[in-house]
């Protein structure tokens, strides 16, 4: 906005008003009250005892629940990645066999709740008491308990990340599809294969377009994650309905669970926006700069 | 000696759309073949069944001695696999009109690229390799860019560049010129015609007349999915037979051309 004086016709200097934004103003009073008096509401509440929620944000079980919710949101959005990757390839393939169990997959996974497919994975021990992988018509191999593989915290990994890859799939498709055609065709006339073609040439492409949306993902997992206390998986919103199960504070603790969550989410928005930055333009390299170019040749100053 | 490209009767459809209706055309070693003709005439498809990128669906297309798509076994032609496709290319150089550089690379990388991903060349000699035809296109300075960092003549260069790093039998252009500014036109074909002295075989399809004149050993006119015409490129352009020849060469060169 202009500060400076304009001069007149007759050479004098006018100051410039400044523009009053009436609206701004109005709609900052009418959200201050309505928010000021809703916190006020729940600051003053006789009934919430703001001396436990400062108790119990650092109360042990807490602490080991948020190390458990960040564990479990780290495993199940890489194997959700992973496995998104390779859904997502064998969705492409001219091979109608894999393409048609990609699709399989990605219809399954999405079309069911993850609350039903985590308690699946929890309860496995129903059908399968006993995991075992050996060589067929033979003895030898490994048997394990199911109830002793399959704990909390691997049915909640598995039920989140077999989930993700499929929602995840789909974005990868999209990555890899928005790469030129040209690309390809040049991968396919300097005799490259296929699956060479996809490798050195495709996909890292499509991580450029791939790579932000996965700190959505993971925003996103971070909150999933509290589904996990319906198979007693030990992280923070399990510890916490533990909690209040036992003294009752149910409203403190879900404050005490709903800070957690918010750091931990404002971490990784920050860390996505890096993330962004570092993908999202064109102009960026995957590799550091000038790559194996910049380590051959003397710097040419540009 | 056999010829380096044999068509005989070559045809080719995109579904019911014919785009090759019988070609008949012959490449010999060391030979520039310039392909001219109008736009949907099947010049650049052509082109595109040489090194396999497009299917040949009847008549016989004889490239590097193999019959492109299709192996001779136990009495019967069996379809290739990727595998066999592939290993195929690795022998035919290809430009494209849009350059297809990949863009995650540098230009070095990019020429470095198919010998250390197909041949599995150590990448320190891949490397110093693409240096010197990046030297020899006028690039060394520009090594360390991407692609989008690049002019499109300089694309163009880095696109010959990287062809040329398989140590190809046969060079194949599409349309080489067509997507550049006109300023960057000639040191695509400065480039190109330095590849033909050197006795490179390659098959160029251009709009480029004057190119195809001076630098070309055999012209030839598409039109309608066939060939209409060939011969020395200074007698077919003195003197076309054909009326569609005639018609096309006036309205590239335009009045008085």
């Amino acid at each position: 906005m202009r500060t400076e004086p304009i001069a007149d016709p007759s050479g004098a200097l006018v100051p410039v008003a400044r523009t009053r934004h009436w609206g701004r103003v109005l709609s900052a009073v009418a959200a201050l009250a309505i928010f000021g008096w809703l916190v006020f509401l729940i600051v003053v509440n006789p009934r919430l005892d703001w001396g436990a929620v400062a108790t119990y944000l650092f109360n042990e079980r807490i602490l080991a629940g948020v190390w458990v919710t960040i564990e479990l949101s780290v495993l199940a959005t890489v194997l959700g990645l992973v496995l998104g990757v390779l859904v997502a390839v064998m969705r492409l393939a001219h091979n109608p066999v894999l393409s048609g169990l990609a699709t399989f997959y990605i219809w399954f996974f999405r079309g069911t709740p993850v609350l039903v497919q985590l308690i699946f994975w929890y309860n496995l021990a129903f059908l399968f008491p006993a995991l075992v992988i050996k060589i067929p018509f033979t003895s030898i191999g490994l048997m394990w308990d199911t109830n002793q593989v399959m704990t909390g915290f691997t049915a909640a990994m598995l039920g989140l990340g077999l989930n993700l890859a499929a929602y995840f799939a789909e974005t990868v498709r999209a990555g890899i599809q928005a790469v030129d055609h040209g690309q390809t065709e040049a991968a396919y006339a300097l005799g490259m294969t296929p699956a060479k073609r996809m490798r050195v040439i495709v996909l890292p492409q499509a991580l450029r377009i791939i790579i932000p949306p996965t700190g959505n993902e993971f925003i996103s997992m971070l909150k999933t994650t509290s589904l996990v206390y319906v198979v007693a998986g030990h992280d923070l919103m399990t510890n916490a309905s533990q909690i209040y199960k036992s003294n009752n504070m149910i409203m403190e603790l879900l404050i005490v669970a709903s800070l957690w969550y918010l750091l931990l989410t404002t971490v990784a928005t920050f860390l996505q926006g890096r993330l962004e930055r570092r993908f999202g333009s064109d102009a960026v390299r995957l590799v550091r700069r000038g790559g194996v170019a910049a380590k051959v040749l003397p710097k040419v100053p540009a | 000696m056999s010829p380096v490209v044999r068509a005989t009767g070559v045809r080719m459809a995109y579904g019911d759309v014919q785009v090759l209706n019988g070609v008949d055309f012959e490449v010999a070693a060391g030979e520039v073949s310039c392909v001219i003709g109008p736009s949907g005439s099947g010049k650049s498809t052509f082109l595109r069944c040489v090194n396999g990128l497009e299917p040949v669906l009847g008549g016989s297309l004889r490239v590097l001695g193999e019959e492109v798509g299709h192996s001779l076994r136990g009495g019967r032609y069996q379809p290739w696999s990727p595998k066999e496709y592939a290993a195929f290319r690795k022998n035919i150089g290809m430009v494209f009109q849009r350059f297809n550089l990949f863009a995650h690379h540098s230009a070095m990388e990019n020429v470095a690229c198919g010998p250390v991903h197909v041949l599995g060349t150590p990448k320190d000699e891949a490397n110093t390799r693409a240096m010197e035809l990046l030297d020899r296109v006028g690039l060394a300075d520009h090594a360390h860019k991407r692609p989008h960092q690049l002019s499109g003549g300089q694309q163009q260069r880095v696109a010959i560049a990287r062809a040329l790093a398989m140590n190809p039998a046969l060079m194949l252009f599409d349309e080489p010129t067509s997507a550049l500014d006109p300023e960057l036109v000639d040191e695509v074909l400065e480039v190109m015609r330095d590849l033909a002295a050197d006795g490179m075989t390659m098959v160029v399809v251009t709009h480029e007349i004057a190119f195809a004149r001076e630098v070309g050993d055999r012209l030839t006119f598409f039109a309608d999915g066939v060939v209409v015409e060939q011969g020395h490129p200074a007698e077919l352009l003195a003197n076309p037979a054909n009326e569609r020849t005639r018609a096309f060469l006036s309205s590239v060169r335009g009045p008085g051309g």
